[in-house]
C-alpha cells in the first residue's frame, strides 16, 4: 500500500477483524459446545463460554465412554484419517512429480495430448465419477481398506499442471548443464528438479493433506467397517442418532479433534508453505 | 587438449528452418577461436551442435579425432560456460564444482585436488561455501569457469558467459578468460555478438552471416581485408564508411582513381574506416582521395571524438575520428583525407573484396 493515511488502516482493521470473527466464531462455538454436558442443549440455548466438562466430554470420546452411543473411538479414526490424508498427498506429489518431469522434460510421441488429457481429468472430480469408480474398487475387492480409501484419489491433475508450470520456469541452461555434467533423466530429477521444488512441493504437501483429510463422500461409500472409518465420516456418525437427541458435545469434541491435524501441518509447514506459493527459489 | 573439427555441418530444425547452412572449420588444439556474428546468425546453434545439445542434421564435428555427431554431451569431453551461468542454485560453489566430477564417480581425493585448484587459479576460494545467489555477477561467472576448469576437458566452449556483466566487470573477466586459456592451453570455441570481445580474445576470428563462414581470419587480417561489406562494417567501432560508386561523379568525393582490381567504369562499394581519415586544412594534392563533409554530429568519447558528416552535403553519412577533443559545429564543412591504401573496394551486388 502506497498510501498511509490513518482512517485508511483503521478500516482496514475493521474490514480484516469482522472477517476474522466471521471465520473464527463457528469454531468458538464448537469448542464451546464441547466443554458442557450434553444436557445443556436440550433447552435449544446455545452457550457462548465454555462449560465445566472439557475433560470429560474428551475422554468419553478418545476413550471407551462413546461407544454405548454408537460412537467408534475417535483414536483409531484419526490413525485412519491420518493415514488415509498423508497416502493421498505422498501419492498425488510421487505421481505428479513424475508426470510432470517427463510432459516437460521428454520429447515423446502423443506429449501435448497426454498434457490434455491430464488436464481434462479436472473437470472429473470424484463427485462425477464416484458410482464407477465404486464398482472398479469393489470388483477388486479394496473396499474397506486403505489401498480402497487412497487410490482412487491419488492422481491429481492440479498438481501436475502445478508442477508442470514449475518446471518450466526452470532455465533450459540448467537441464544442459547437468547434461554436460553427465547427469542422466533421474539424476537430475533426483539432484537438480526434486531440490529445486522443495517449496513447491511443501506448498502442495498441504493442499493436498487438508484434501485427503477432508474426504468425506468416499470414505462414507468404500467403508463400511468400523475399523476403517475416517474421523470426518466419523462426526456424520455420531450426529447420526435415532431414538434421542445427538450428543452435541461429544460431537462437537469429535470435530475439534477432527480439525487439530491440518492446523499442525498447516502451523509446522507455515514458512515454507508461503515461500512457494509466493517465490520461486532461484 | 584436441583439435576440433568440422565438416560442412548443417542444422535444420523440424519446422524446416535451416539455422547452419554448411560450416566447416578447423580448430587447432589451444587455439582461441571465436564465432562472433549478428544475432539469429546461427553461431550459438553450431556451439550447441560442438556441445551435443543440438543434433547435428548434416554433416561431421569430431574432437580430438574422434567423431561426436552421436555422443552425449558428458562424454564428448568438453565444458560448456552458458550466459546465465546455469550454477545449480540449491548446491553451494563447492557442491556445484563436484558435481559433473562426482557423476564420473572420479576418487574423492582427485575430486578435492581439482577444486582446490581451480579455486585458487579463479581466487573463489573464500566463497566455496557459499550459494550462487549470494555471489555477485562477477563472481558467479568465476564459479561457472570454475566448473569448466575441474573438469580438465579437452575443449571449453563458451556462449556469450559476459553478456549478464556490466561494462567494466566484461572488461576484465575479458582478460581473466583470455590470460587463464593461455595459461591451461585448452581449445576454446567462444561465440559472442561483441565484435570489441571478438577481436581481444581471439586467435582466429569467424564471422558468420545468414548460417554461413563470411570470413575466417586472425583479428587483423579481418580488420585489414575484411572479405565481405558484411565482415566491414562488422569489424572495427564505429564501423567502417561504406560509399556506393556509380559511373559518374560523387559529389564531395575528389581524387579518387581507379582502385586496383576494379574495372574502371563499374560501379562498386568503396570502404574506408573512421580511423583512416584525418582532417586537413589545405587543398588536397594529387592523389589523394579527400572528402567534403558537411558535420551533422560530433560524439566525444575523451581520449578520442567522432564527427559525422554528409559527403557532400547531402551524400552518405561518413564518420571521421579525430584525436582529442573536436569543437567542430555541426553545419561546419570539413576537409578529410584518406590514408593511403586505407581504401577497400567491394563488388556493388554481391558484398564481395575486389582488390
Amino acid at each position: 500500500m502506497v498510501e498511509n493515511r490513518p482512517w485508511l488502516s483503521v478500516a482496514t482493521h475493521v474490514v480484516l477483524i469482522i472477517g476474522l470473527v466471521i471465520v473464527l466464531f463457528p469454531i468458538w462455538v464448537a469448542f464451546v459446545a464441547s466443554t458442557h454436558p450434553a444436557d445443556r442443549f436440550v433447552s435449544g440455548v446455545v452457550p457462548l463460554l465454555p462449560g465445566t466438562h472439557l475433560i470429560g466430554n474428551y475422554a468419553a470420546v478418545l476413550g471407551e465412554g462413546a461407544r454405548q452411543n454408537g460412537l467408534p473411538p475417535v483414536g483409531p479414526m484419526l490413525v485412519n484419517s491420518l493415514v488415509m490424508a498423508l497416502g493421498i498427498a505422498l501419492g498425488k506429489i510421487a505421481i505428479s512429480l513424475i508426470s510432470a518431469f517427463a510432459i516437460v522434460y521428454f520429447r515423446f510421441p502423443f506429449r501435448k495430448i497426454a498434457f490434455w488429457i491430464i488436464f481434462l481429468t479436472l473437470m472429473l472430480p470424484v463427485e462425477v465419477r464416484i458410482v464407477p469408480t465404486y464398482q472398479v474398487i469393489a470388483n477388486l475387492g479394496m473396499l474397506n481398506s486403505y489401498v480402497g480409501l487412497t487410490v482412487p484419489l491419488i492422481a491429481s491433475a492440479t498438481a501436475t499442471f502445478l508442477y508442470r508450470q514449475f518446471f518450466l520456469t526452470i532455465p533450459d541452461e540448467l537441464a544442459e548443464a547437468a547434461r554436460i555434467d553427465g547427469a542422466g533423466p533421474w539424476k537430475f530429477l533426483k539432484d537438480i528438479v526434486i531440490p529445486l521444488s522443495r517449496t513447491s512441493t511443501a506448498a502442495l504437501f498441504v493442499i493436498l493433506f487438508i484434501y485427503g483429510w477432508n474426504q468425506y463422500l468416499w470414505p462414507l461409500l468404500v467403508t463400511t467397517d468400523p475399523d476403517y472409518y475416517t474421523v470426518v465420516m466419523g462426526i456424520q456418525r455420531a450426529a447420526r442418532a435415532t431414538d434421542q437427541e445427538p450428543l452435541w458435545n461429544l460431537v462437537m469434541a469429535v470435530a475439534m479433534l477432527a480439525l487439530l491435524p491440518p492446523v499442525i501441518v498447516v502451523l509446522a509447514m507455515q514458512k515454507l508453505f508461503v515461500r512457494g506459493l509466493v517465490e520461486t527459489e532461484k | 587438449m584436441a583439435a576440433i573439427e568440422l565438416r560442412d555441418v548443417r542444422k535444420v530444425y523440424p519446422g524446416g528452418v535451416e539455422a547452419v547452412k554448411g560450416v566447416s572449420l578447423d580448430i587447432a588444439d589451444g587455439e582461441f577461436l571465436v564465432l562472433v556474428g549478428p544475432s539469429g546468425c546461427g553461431k550459438s546453434t553450431l556451439l550447441r551442435m560442438v556441445a551435443g545439445l543440438e543434433t547435428i542434421s548434416a554433416g561431421m564435428a569430431s574432437i580430438g579425432g574422434r567423431v561426436v555427431n552421436t555422443l552425449e554431451p558428458a562424454d564428448r569431453d568438453i565444458a560448456m560456460v552458458f550466459q546465465n551461468y546455469a550454477l545449480y542454485p540449491h548446491m553451494s560453489v563447492r557442491q556445484n564444482l563436484q558435481y559433473g566430477l562426482k557423476n564420473r564417480k572420479m576418487e574423492k581425493a582427485e575430486i578435492a585436488r581439482r577444486v582446490a585448484e581451480a579455486a585458487e587459479i579463479l581466487q573463489i576460494a573464500p566463497f566455496l561455501d557459499r550459494k550462487p545467489r549470494q555471489l555477485s555477477g562477477g563472481q558467479r561467472q568465476r564459479v561457472a569457469m570454475g566448473r569448466a576448469i575441474v573438469r580438465e576437458p579437452s575443449a571449453f566452449l563458451f556462449d556469450e558467459p559476459l553478456s549478464n556483466l556490466d561494462a567494466k566487470l566484461r572488461v576484465q573477466m575479458r582478460g581473466e578468460i583470455r590470460r587463464l586459456q593461455r595459461t591451461l592451453g585448452t581449445t576454446s570455441l567462444y561465440v559472442t555478438h561483441d565484435q570489441l570481445e571478438a577481436m581481444t580474445l581471439a586467435d582466429r576470428l569467424v564471422v558468420l552471416n545468414g548460417g554461413l563462414v563470411e570470413q575466417v581470419g586472425t583479428p587483423m587480417e579481418l580488420y585489414e581485408r575484411p572479405a565481405s561489406v558484411f565482415v566491414a562494417s562488422f569489424i572495427g567501432s564505429p564501423s567502417m564508411n561504406l560509399i556506393g560508386i556509380g559511373s559518374g561523379a560523387i559529389e564531395g568525393l575528389t581524387g579518387l582513381g581507379t582502385m586496383p582490381g576494379v574495372p574502371a567504369g563499374r560501379p562498386f562499394t568503396l570502404g574506408v574506416r573512421p580511423e583512416h581519415l584525418d582532417v586537413t586544412e589545405g587543398e588536397s594534392t594529387a592523389g589523394e582521395v579527400t572528402l567534403l563533409l558537411t558535420v551533422t554530429n560530433v560524439e566525444v568519447v575523451g581520449a578520442e571524438s567522432f564527427v559525422y558528416g554528409r559527403l557532400g552535403g547531402t551524400g552518405p553519412d561518413v564518420a571521421v575520428r579525430v584525436s582529442g577533443y573536436s569543437r567542430l559545429e555541426p553545419g561546419v564543412t570539413l576537409r578529410a583525407r584518406a590514408r593511403p591504401g586505407a581504401l577497400h573496394a567491394f563488388d556493388a551486388s554481391t558484398g564481395r573484396r575486389l582488390t
